[in-house]
């Protein structure tokens, strides 16, 4: 039981997809202009990460090895189209809104790196629990960025105006820069820097030392 | 003869390198995989094909709203939305023997009874083919056209865009343009519905005075009543616009049709 937590907490801060295990960064920076798209997009990847987690731990001993990965592919391919479509037809206005990057699910490299690193080996409880953890710590960091991203960039958060812009009266000048896709790197890497700065057992030792003359010697 | 159940379990019994065992298990994924998503694909599709309809009904709408004095044009001729007819594009003429409300657009662009392959060097929207009949709009009062809606669209930079243009009596002034649809990319290409840089469009002339297309969407400022400031990251969206407009207002988009209506009216 008390693994089963951790399977479920550990990938919130401690081993979190982002960043420690740098997963998923390239839908980070797409998703997070604003914290609505942000949010569209946790729910939706962590729903597909559980039942992906699920479908491929429960079949794990009769995926032949050579073709795991096409295998696992093509099952969290049929799931996102199935997201996708049941978006368009019941959330319309949110499924414009992310448009393209709900089909990016199928690439987005956490997916398939759950099921290739857990789901493969476990059974299907913890890697579902293990699929819902990693979805919930993606969930996080993008709703931190894209609170900044969307408070920064444009003065409102989930659209209802915090920041007064000075184009508007206020005293605000929004940073464009938040709106794009660098800020985020930016974002991201700050995140990192504090997370590692509170949880020092996360640096990872340097691949390569420089040498210096005394070393040489 | 053995049971089908334990022919099952001989071929889950088979070792998971065996080519036997490769092949049935990628059919059967597969196979599970495409019926789940054209089960899905099919149940689906008219929740979503009513989202569509509503979003476009939406869109005329606020066209409508966007140009001024309309909703009081319409008020006093005594209509609440505008006439649909159907025109042939090759003629120009009307199409009487059809209803519009039965006429699908979309799918009449692809079908090869009802489109005509759109020659490569006309092709500049790149659409490859197109329906032989368009539905369009109009506000007439008193048997004089008021205003005129056609139907555009045309390649973008990741998707295809559809959109509305309403042209003034005189067939050559934007009244106002609306996207209806586009995929292109968020924050970059999708701003072409802004309603700032839509709001460029009104008052810009189509033609010259010898009546040659020449809109388009130019780099940075524009500088004459042809031309619509561009959108900084967006070139090759908004050069799919200038593209389309080039296309549909052209011979062989609705140029005959507006040739007609300029000449014979209503």
């Amino acid at each position: 039981m008390a693994s089963l937590l951790r399977t479920l907490t550990g990938p919130i801060i401690a081993n979190n997809p982002v960043t420690l295990q740098i997963l998923g960064v390239c839908s980070a920076l797409a998703v997070t202009t604003s914290l609505v798209t942000a949010l569209t997009m946790s729910v939706a990847l962590t729903v597909v990460l559980c039942l992906s987690s699920g479908i491929i731990s429960l079949i794990r001993k009769h995926i032949p090895p050579v073709i795991r990965l096409i295998v696992q592919i093509i099952i969290i391919a049929s799931l996102v189209i199935v997201i996708d479509g049941l978006l368009r037809a019941f959330a319309f206005e949110i499924s414009r809104q992310l448009s393209i990057f709900v089909g990016l699910i199928v690439t987005n490299c956490l997916v398939l790196g759950r099921a290739e690193a857990f789901a493969m080996r476990n059974l299907p409880l913890p890697s579902i629990l293990d699929g819902l953890g990693n979805g919930l710590g993606y969930s996080a960091v993008l709703i931190i960025v894209g609170t900044i991203r969307e408070l920064l960039g444009a003065g409102t958060l989930l659209g209802v105006t915090i920041l007064t812009p000075a184009s508007e009266g206020g005293w605000f000048e929004p940073l464009n820069l938040m709106q794009l896709a660098p800020s985020a790197f930016f974002i991201i890497g700050f995140l990192i820097w504090s997370i590692r700065a509170r949880w020092s057992d996360q640096i990872e030792p340097p691949k390569y030392a420089l040498k210096t003359r005394r070393d040489a010697r | 003869m053995a049971d089908p159940f334990s022919l099952w379990r001989g071929f889950l019994a088979r070792p998971n390198d065996d080519k036997f065992k490769i092949f049935g298990i990628a059919t059967l994924v597969a196979l599970v995989c495409a019926v789940a998503v054209s089960v899905t694909s099919v149940l689906l599709r008219p929740y979503q094909e009513a989202h569509v309809e509503a979003e476009r009904q939406a869109q005329m709408e606020r066209m409508l709203d966007t140009l001024p004095g309309l909703r009081g044009l319409m008020q006093e001729a005594g209509v609440d939305s505008l006439t649909t007819r159907l025109v042939d594009l090759e003629t120009g003429a009307f199409v009487t023997d059809k209803e519009p409300g039965e006429f699908d657009a979309r799918a009449a662009a692809t079908d090869p009874e009802q489109s005509v392959a759109i020659p490569s060097e006309m092709d500049v929207a790149n659409l490859r083919t197109r329906a032989r009949l368009a539905p369009v709009h109009f506000l007439e009062r008193d048997g004089t056209l008021q205003l005129v809606v056609l139907p555009i669209s045309g390649s973008g930079y990741q998707s295809t865009i559809h959109a509305m243009l309403a042209l003034e009596a005189d067939l050559t002034t934007i009244a106002a343009l609306s996207i209806i649809e586009q995929a292109e990319t968020p924050g970059l290409g999708n701003r072409i519905e802004d309603p700032n840089w839509l709001a460029l469009w009104p008052g810009k002339q189509i033609a010259d005075d010898t009546g040659k297309i020449v809109i388009s969407v130019v780099r940075g400022q524009a500088t004459g009543p042809y031309e619509v400031d561009g959108i900084t990251g967006a070139t090759r969206t908004t050069n799919g616009i200038s593209a389309m407009l080039r296309y549909w207002l052209g011979d062989h988009g609705f140029g005959p049709f507006l040739t007609r209506l300029r000449q014979e009216g209503l």
